[in-house]
């Protein structure tokens, strides 16, 4: 940690970030749906982000990439209890249980069918299962805060879990993530892989998360944030939650498609 | 706004990508991750290296999948990667016949991985090459690269990428033979000997 940052110092560069992003967008640069990889107020980027472009890899030139196919996964990858996340123990974990459910989609909106996605997140005070977690917030014993489910035919997956809390971490002076829950999906194309994080509505630390203010162009980063779905509230159980999951990156049908 | 509109394609924007964080250690290694070939195949090659960042440091919590053809180019289509054990809820591992193709390692305390898996067969105009995704704390958005293994010194000047790749750096994308069927592949995420990293169009 760096211990001399506060958080106005990261709020200033945060800012900054946002005029430097919506100055390229007004002179014609095309939106960014994802975060630059050097993104400074959040420091673990520094050291870890490449200074070299990528190389452009035009996969309509060649349908034969490896990468246009995804690994697959089925029904002996999951058992039966993996999306419900309430009954992996002997107890019943502590917090406000929630439903998880949207929509896999690739960019023509279309479903992703049979895809893996994965969920991991803190418990509802805002602790980790994982050895190396320094936050000193309980354990919950019933609780490990891990998922993993099938999206199904028409791309949809549910999660019954808890509410996670917000954690601080180790920025900045007094810096806290968020409550998020993060979620890793594979597509029907290996370049259509993605990790992130799922947010809940009107959190106030929003403005102050270095991560999700990463995601520079506030459309984009709205789209993280879930929204509150009483259809998919359980009665007498759980509060309900839906977020789409919409993959970038090309795959087979572009090439199909001539895009 | 999350539920997404479907009705114009070109409405349909992604979800933007975040960083993998540090904690999920817990949720995202399985049970023979690193083991991809199937038992005792003859076929089968080592790779391994280090991931290091910018100030030559390799990375304890480096997260890597590798997806790649069978020994005569093909597609992987079997599931079971990440096979259950219903009794137990734990992994069982794979299956130790089919070849998935895939396989997820984490780096460990010294910022080393390692995997077993099957020699690559080329694919249309590629010389033989593993798909390599590196996720990190830090990284805001995943890497692709690509682990092309030596030996076919036409077939890698010929390859589409390589022949496209200034000299200097197309060695960053080629594995050092040491011998017996294992490959060194180191990762360096920036500065001097900056690994090539890819973006799909
Ligand atoms: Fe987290």
């Amino acid at each position: 940690m760096d211990l001399t940052l506060t958080q106005h110092d990261i709020d200033a560069e945060i800012a900054a970030g946002h005029a430097a992003y919506e100055q390229r967008v007004a002179g014609g640069a095309p939106v960014e749906h994802h975060p630059r990889r050097d993104y400074a107020p959040y420091r673990s980027s520094v050291l870890r982000h490449p200074g070299q472009p990528p190389v452009a890899i035009d996969v309509t030139k060649d349908p034969e990439l490896v990468e246009l196919a995804s690994p697959a996964f089925g029904e002996r990858d999951i058992t039966g209890v993996d999306n419900d996340l309430t009954r992996q123990h002997a107890g019943e974990p502590v917090g406000e249980r929630i439903t998880v459910s949207g929509r896999l989609l690739d960019r023509t909106g279309r479903p992703v069918r049979g895809q893996l996605v994965e969920i991991w997140q803190a418990n509802s005070a805002g602790r980790y299962a994982h050895q190396r977690e320094q936050h000193d917030a309980p354990l919950d014993p019933n609780f490990t805060g891990v998922g993993r489910t099938l999206s199904d035919d028409d791309g949809f997956y549910r999660f019954t879990t808890v509410q996670p809390g917000p954690y601080p971490w180790r920025n900045h002076i007094n810096a806290w993530r968020p409550a998020h829950i993060h979620f890793s999906v594979f597509g029907s194309a290996f370049t259509q892989r993605l990790v992130t994080q799922m947010y809940f509505p009107n959190d106030p630390l929003f403005p102050y998360d270095p991560i999700l203010q990463s995601v520079t162009d506030d459309a984009a980063r709205q789209r993280l944030v879930a929204t509150y779905d009483h259809s998919l509230s359980v009665p007498e159980f759980s509060l309900g939650y839906h977020w789409d999951i919409v993959l970038d990156g090309p795959d087979a049908t572009w090439i199909e498609e001539g895009r | 706004m999350t539920k997404i509109d479907t009705s114009s394609p070109e409405q349909v924007l992604p979800t933007p990508s975040h960083t993998v964080g540090p904690f999920y250690g817990y949720a995202l290694p399985f049970r023979g991750g690193e083991d991809i070939a199937p038992a005792g195949h003859p076929d089968t090659v080592t790779v391994h290296g280090y991931v290091y960042d910018g100030a030559g440091d390799p990375l304890p919590d480096a997260l890597l999948e590798l997806w790649g053809p069978d020994t005569e180019g093909r597609t992987p289509t079997a599931d079971g990667s990440m096979r259950r054990d219903p009794a137990t809820g734990g992994f069982l591992g794979r299956n130790g016949v089919e070849f998935t193709g895939f396989g997820r390692i984490q780096t460990d305390a010294d910022g080393h991985w390692y995997a077993r898996t099957l020699r690559p067969g080329a694919r249309g105009r590629s010389a033989p090459y593993v798909s390599v995704c590196v996720f990190a704390r830090g990284l805001l958005v995943h890497l692709y690269t690509r682990l092309y293994l030596p030996g076919d010194a036409a077939a890698l000047a010929a390859d589409p990428l390589l022949s496209r790749v200034p000299a200097v750096r197309r060695d960053t994308l080629v594995a050092a033979d040491e011998g017996h069927g294992t490959y060194r592949f180191d990762i360096r995420l920036q500065g001097e000997g900056e690994t090539v990293f890819l973006e799909f169009q």
